[in-house]
């Protein structure tokens, strides 16, 4: 996600800096996007960025940033002018995690690991020359970031729920599998076909034509569903034993919840649907 | 491999769009099922092979007929018998002279309609029998008297057929879709075009995701029927399974969306919701699809 906006949007001395260590494996970013007040609502966000002389300071509070712990930088939306107009107040800083001022905080959630965290900034002090894209520009920034998250994210979910599908048969090869779940397992694998052969055709269009098609702006929606039903048939196939923590399925169906949440609710997805592949009036 | 389609390909399809459209409107007398079959054969849609194509083409066709709600008998004879006939036999079907259907399950497409029926696993009879009446009134059966058979050439390719359901069932739940879609931007309630809201909306949305997710089971079984690939008979069953019984969600949500208008016979679009039950029932049902797929996953 950093990397494509870096490139669609950096500086030479940006692409220069930040690039090689991403290819290298070097340098770990983290998303600065939501915030407690501003989740599918992205332009809302108040995490506040200050010119003062060479450097913007920054003051707010992020979350749902995976790795974040771990991160070295962060692609961080600030909020840098709050009279201009919504989608015009915004700005897009590229953070050192390590700076004085940036406290991470893991964020437990549902399966009770700490896979998200919480990012404070108090008084944070960015260069100027960090930021990417002029400042008010952040939302079209922005917007690039998850227009890549979303390009290229259906490969790999498609790649783990295949994973988790060859997992699931092989436990049901070893039991007896009642009709009910038998149905249940080819629908799966079907909907996995058809989520692999989807990524492939927006593959061949976006070879072809440079820009992402539609064909995958469903992917996702698809593929968060497809992942929580295959929890559910797990327990089914597992029968009496569904109910206790097999130490793998059990966490599927808990982090599973969190799919039709992340990197866009369901909701917004349909919203985009709606609006930019079919055209519909927008909803608000 | 490229999964996406090719300029020609597109092209084909946007002329058989077009064509379509134009002898096919939505706007035409339901009840003349003219099929218009020798320019069908001028076309050379009766024989791709002719120009070199093969049924990936065959496919993009068939969804387009479904797109259409095309009454002739295209399915029966090129989806459906055609791998049974000989060289003389394609001629004639090439030449727009014959018309063939298939006797499954005792119940024979188009028997009013058609010359000839494939029967008993590689017989052909000229089409004589009871007419039976269809839920989808543009496609009759009949029950077939078997007299005065003649064995056939050719064998028998179910994935082939079953994918040239799944095909027109795609381009059936392209139109649902495409009608709904239309609707909910030009109808208006409490001064709004009732897409504006997400109650209509999102049930459109989820019809796309299907209708995107079919065509590519689709475009996949038909490249695995074209090439003889080893997964072509999974890769079909899992295409009909999925297209027909999307064709029939997006008929069922599209009505939701027309609201009164769309559960008149006036609207065309019980035409298309008729056809998706007929395509959703004919020859294997999506569960007993699933559960081939599912005896082939866990053998």
């Amino acid at each position: 996600m950093a990397g494509p906006t870096i490139i669609a949007h950096g500086t030479e001395e940006q692409k220069a800096r930040y690039l090689r260590p991403i290819l290298a494996a070097e340098e770990i970013w983290c998303q600065g996007f939501s915030e407690p007040d501003a989740g599918s609502d992205l332009a809302a966000v108040r995490t506040r960025a200050e010119r003062r002389g060479d450097v913007y300071v920054v003051n707010g509070q992020k979350v749902w940033s995976s790795f974040a712990h771990i991160a070295e930088r962060c692609i961080l939306v600030t909020q840098s002018d709050p009279d201009a107009p919504r989608y015009q107040n915004l700005t897009y800083l590229l953070v050192d995690m390590h700076a004085p001022g940036v406290e991470v905080r893991p964020l437990r959630q549902i399966t009770g690991e700490a896979e998200f965290n919480e990012i404070f900034f108090s008084e944070v002090q960015v260069p100027v020359e960090n930021r990417l894209g002029e400042e008010g520009e952040g939302w079209q920034v922005a917007m690039t970031t998850l227009l890549h998250e979303r390009a290229t994210l259906g490969f790999a979910l498609t790649a783990t729920l295949d994973a988790a599908f060859g997992r699931l048969l092989e436990e049901a090869r070893e039991r007896e599998v009642d009709p009910r779940v038998r149905e249940g397992l080819a629908r799966e694998w079907i909907e996995l076909q058809a989520l692999r052969y989807t990524n492939y055709r927006a593959l061949g269009t976006y070879k072809r034509t440079g820009v992402p098609g539609p064909e995958g702006s469903g992917v996702k929606l698809r593929w968060s569903e497809a992942n929580q039903r295959l929890t559910k048939l797990a327990r089914e196939l597992r029968g009496p034993e569904g109910i206790l923590d097999d130490g793998w399925w059990n966490h599927q169906q808990l982090r599973s919840r969190g799919n039709t949440i992340e990197a866009g609710t369901s909701e917004v997805l349909r919203n985009i649907i709606s609006e930019r592949v079919l055209g519909l009036p927008r909803s608000r | 491999m490229d999964f996406a389609l090719n300029d020609d390909q597109l092209e084909l399809k946007q002329q058989a769009r077009t064509w379509l459209a134009d002898r096919f409107p939505l706007d035409r007398d339901w009840d003349a099922l003219e099929d218009r079959w020798r320019e069908l054969a001028e076309l050379g849609w009766l024989d791709v092979a002719e120009a070199g194509l093969g049924f990936v083409e065959e496919a993009l066709l068939l969804e387009e007929l479904g797109y259409a709600c095309y009454p002739g008998p295209y399915i029966a004879t090129v989806g459906f018998a055609l791998p049974w006939l000989s060289a003389e036999q394609r001629a004639r079907v090439a030449a727009g002279e014959e018309r063939w259907s298939v006797d499954v399950n005792g119940l024979v497409p188009w028997l009013g309609s058609v010359d000839f029926v494939v029967s008993d696993g590689g017989t052909a009879y000229p089409a004589r029998g009871e007419a039976v009446a269809s839920v989808d009134p543009s496609r009759p059966f009949g029950r077939l008297d078997k007299a005065d058979g003649e064995p056939l050439a050719g064998n028998r390719n179910l994935p082939r057929a079953r994918t040239a359901s799944a095909a027109e069932a795609l381009g059936v739940a392209q139109r649902a879709l495409d009608l709904g879609v239309e609707h909910a931007k030009t109808r208006l309630q409490f001064e709004k075009a009732i897409g504006t809201y997400q109650a209509v909306s999102h049930p459109l949305a989820q019809t796309y995701t299907d209708v995107e997710l079919a065509r590519s089971l689709v475009y996949w079984a038909a490249w695995c029927v074209a090439e003889n690939d080893e997964r072509a008979p999974l890769a079909a069953a899992a295409a009909m399974a999925f297209a027909t019984e999307a064709a029939v969600a997006a008929c069922e949500r599209s009505i939701q969306v027309h609201g009164g208008i769309g559960f008149t016979w006036e609207h065309p679009l019980h035409r298309f919701y008729k056809r998706a039950l007929w395509l959703e029932g004919f020859g294997s049902r999506p569960a007993e699809l699933r559960l081939e797929v599912a005896n082939a996953l866990l053998a």
